[in-house]
């Protein structure tokens, strides 16, 4: 006989107004009687309303995992297993999608029915890494079910110390303003550490996200270890006539409010015939007017990446955002990517070797200083580099002779 | 005992095999876009085809029936594709105009609100919460479905200055990351230790050298060893509770909910920046958190109603000035606000400009 529905007063409160609700999905699934996931999630109801009640979360980690792989697996086991049996083991298999969320139905179905056959009938779309969550599978159904997911060409996510799953935005799959190929190199960067990611063996996490410009649709700045973003060097791109239609669009004084005086470098005026004049040396490609204006102003043509470094939320010691380690580097050519996917082989290189346990990349630079990053990873120092020079005179200046060399020899390269 | 199976170590799926053909087609080669009405967008490319992406919303913990359903509509208006946002919306794609109409009433009729474009509030990103993490402070899906019930015109509509992004995170790990406005958990006392567990669950050396401010040391207690809390000098933020869950961190009544507003992670216009913490002490006040939702909402009635055109919320403060904020906003400003952390002083005001 199946199991009685528990009783969620609370719960219930959130089946009402008009966002789709959670608690009814799960409901669907606990009144599923034909599907062996039913006494589960009703089993996983009840565990969910105590915690309502109590204001306290009762799932513990454990070990679970899969032949082959040291991570990917996120074993749940209920600390009140006693009343809520069913539901004992809740495990989530990470899963790594397509880079720019793409799916078609087939496939998702065929992940509906793979979960309603070995797990709890709950996919979370996606996880703030980016993996596609399969949540509540018992331990017994892990190797099974992910025998199945692999199969369909799905490989599992990262997760512990090592390369976790990876974000991007869509990039020119659909965006005109995306600088390099994100998807592609989201997909030949992470396949280049798929060791790192299911036998994870680093100091610490290790994130890698892409967004085609300034605008970090893929939220990169402070939640990747290494921010991919695309920038151009030559001169944004400007069709003057349709610059006068959204003149004439918006009106003079709130073209001038809404496009001229919101550039944050001054680079834009515009001219007694409502044409733009742009000042592009002083352009610091952050993408606003393109944003306002998406007829008349495009990216330039001379287009590539800028790398940041060690963007982290607040453990251990505070929050930092990535800051810049490579201001350019061309991304076109087959040879391009490869020079990407190779920084990204160096740079977990050098974690390994330099991070502490526990610590991330913008942490390790903070103690070790970007300088002994930079030198460390062979990488040029550059102006893009800082905000402004030091403040304090607390530094030894010894070979500086040597510094204004190396510095008049990259010059004299760059010219040549 | 059958032969267990290698993995295929496939790594990351090629996304084109999923894609739209127009996107495939088009690929690299998009010449603009707007958006002819909140909720849809129009990418046009430099063939002169044109893609319409309908954008909705639907609960990121989703059942197989919702995944499907999502699929039947998928099938039907868009030749079986579907992509996903970073923030977990849904878009559903068509080069056929005629279908745009059809589709958003399918997919309002099935429940699922079209909206999230442009200057408006988006889906608020969430993390697990009490429904499958091991070390929640409070539920994410629960305070999420408050709040959009809430905000449900703002998703719909594009009536804000500038995009909103709201974030939630059920502890000061701050999964949910940053936004123009966070939803985070902040602990308000340390953590209650179980002696009796922690040298048998703990690698104590680890948990030592978690925390931030060197307040846990090595202790015996009734004869076992175990870990003792400086409790003066504990900053409550819960780093020890996931690598020695007996140091209990989450309190039915004590970990409580704080606002934060102004995170930006990208560099248009302004550079980044993060969230900061203007109110705090809210009841953790499950299944709808009222209190959260009402501070929420002053902070957006104010933006909306004073910020220029194009302003994220972190950029019209600091042009109006924090002053200013806390005077629309009625928040009490008080000694917790003042950032005391390293690097703090950068927070602080060196210079003789005041609002009066």
């Amino acid at each position: 006989m199946s199991k009685k529905m528990p009783e969620t007063p609370l719960l219930d409160q959130l089946e009402s107004g008009p966002w789709p609700s959670f608690v009814t999905g799960l409901k669907r699934l606990a009144t599923a009687e034909d599907k062996p996931y039913a006494d589960m999630m009703k089993s996983l109801l009840g565990q969910l309303e105590h915690s309502y009640e109590t204001r306290k979360g009762y799932w513990k980690g454990g070990t679970v995992g899969v032949f082959g792989y040291g991570a990917g697996v996120i074993p749940r086991f209920s600390e009140v297993a006693d009343r809520y049996g069913e539901s004992a083991e809740f495990h989530t298999i990470r899963i790594m999608p397509a880079p720019g969320f793409f799916y078609d139905t087939k496939t998702l179905r065929q992940f509906c029915d793979i979960w309603e056959e070995h797990g709890s009938g709950l996919i979370a779309l996606h996880g703030q890494s980016g993996d596609v969550m399969f949540q509540g599978c018992r331990t017994d159904q892990v190797q099974v079910a992910w025998d199945k997911i692999n199969e369909m060409g799905f490989d599992m996510g990262g997760a512990g110390a090592g390369v976790r799953t990876s974000a991007s935005c869509l990039g020119p799959a659909r965006c005109e303003q995306s600088c390099f190929d994100t998807l592609r190199a989201h997909k030949v960067v992470i396949d280049s550490c798929t060791d790192d990611i299911h036998r994870p063996s680093l100091p610490y996490k290790m994130k890698f996200k892409f967004s085609g410009c300034a605008n970090d649709c893929a939220n990169a700045t402070q939640r990747a270890d290494i921010a991919v973003f695309g920038t151009w060097r030559d001169d944004m791109q400007v069709n003057q006539d349709e610059v006068k239609k959204k003149v004439t669009e918006l009106g003079r004084k709130e073209f001038i409010n809404q496009v001229i005086r919101m550039c944050p470098a001054q680079a834009l005026a515009l001219n007694d015939d409502d044409t733009l004049d742009v000042d592009n040396k002083s352009c610091v490609r952050c993408m606003h007017c393109i944003n306002v204006c998406t007829k008349a102003l495009k990216p330039g043509r001379d287009r590539g990446i800028a790398l940041l470094a060690g963007g982290k939320r607040t453990l251990k010691i505070g929050d930092m955002m990535g800051t810049v380690i490579v201001p350019f580097m061309k991304m076109e050519t087959d040879e391009d990517y490869e020079a990407l996917v190779d920084f990204g082989r160096r740079l977990l290189d050098f974690f390994a070797d330099n991070a502490l346990e526990h610590e991330r990349l913008g942490e390790m630079i903070e103690r070790i200083g970007l300088v002994n990053f930079l030198e460390g990873m062979e990488l040029d120092l550059d102006l893009n580099m800082i905000t402004r020079p030091r403040t304090n005179p607390y530094v030894r200046t010894d070979e500086w002779d040597e510094e204004v060399r190396k510095w008049n020899d990259r010059k004299a390269g760059a010219a040549e | 005992m059958t032969e267990l199976r290698r993995p295929n170590e496939c790594g990351v799926p090629d996304a084109k095999q999923f894609m739209p053909p127009v996107l495939v087609k088009n690929y690299g080669k998009w010449a603009w876009h707007d958006r002819p009405r909140p909720g849809v967008l129009r990418h046009v490319a430099e063939s002169g085809d044109t893609v319409y992406t309908v954008k909705a919303g639907f609960q990121r913990q989703a059942d197989v029936f919702t995944i499907r359903r999502m699929c039947d509509i998928a099938d039907k208006y868009c030749d079986g594709h579907i992509r996903f946002t970073i923030r977990s919306s849904v878009e559903f794609m068509t080069d056929d105009e005629a279908k745009v109409e059809p589709l958003i009433k399918a997919l309002e009729d099935a429940g699922y609100p079209v909206g999230g474009t442009g200057n408006s509030v988006g889906f608020i990103s969430h993390t697990q919460g009490w429904l499958h993490c091991d070390i929640p402070g409070t539920d994410a899906s629960g305070v999420v479905k408050a709040m959009m019930d809430q905000l449900y015109d703002e998703f719909r509509n594009e009536d804000m200055p500038n995009r909103v992004k709201i974030t939630t995170s059920c502890c000061q790990i701050n999964c949910g990351g940053q936004g123009d406005i966070a939803i985070n958990i902040q602990h308000t006392k340390p953590p209650v230790i179980n002696h009796e567990l922690v040298s048998g669950v703990c690698e104590r050396p680890a948990v030592i050298a978690r925390c931030p401010v060197a307040a846990i040391r090595p202790a015996l207690v009734n004869g076992k060893p175990t870990l003792e809390v400086d409790e003066k000098k504990c900053v409550c933020c819960g780093a020890c509770y996931p690598p020695c869950p007996p140091m209990q961190i989450n309190d039915p009544v004590n970990s409580k909910i704080a606002v934060w507003v102004g995170g930006k992670h990208s560099s248009t216009r302004s550079k980044p920046m993060f969230h900061k913490l203007v109110a705090a002490g809210l009841p953790n006040n499950a299944p709808r958190w009222p209190e959260v939702a009402e501070v929420v909402k002053k902070i957006l009635g104010a933006y909306k109603a004073d910020a220029r055109p194009w302003e994220r919320m972190g950029e019209w403060i600091e042009r109006i000035g924090w002053p200013r904020f806390f005077e629309m906003t009625d928040l009490p400003f008080t000694k917790y606000h003042v950032d005391n952390w390293r690097g703090g002083r950068t927070n602080l005001n060196a210079s003789a400009q005041l609002h009066f």
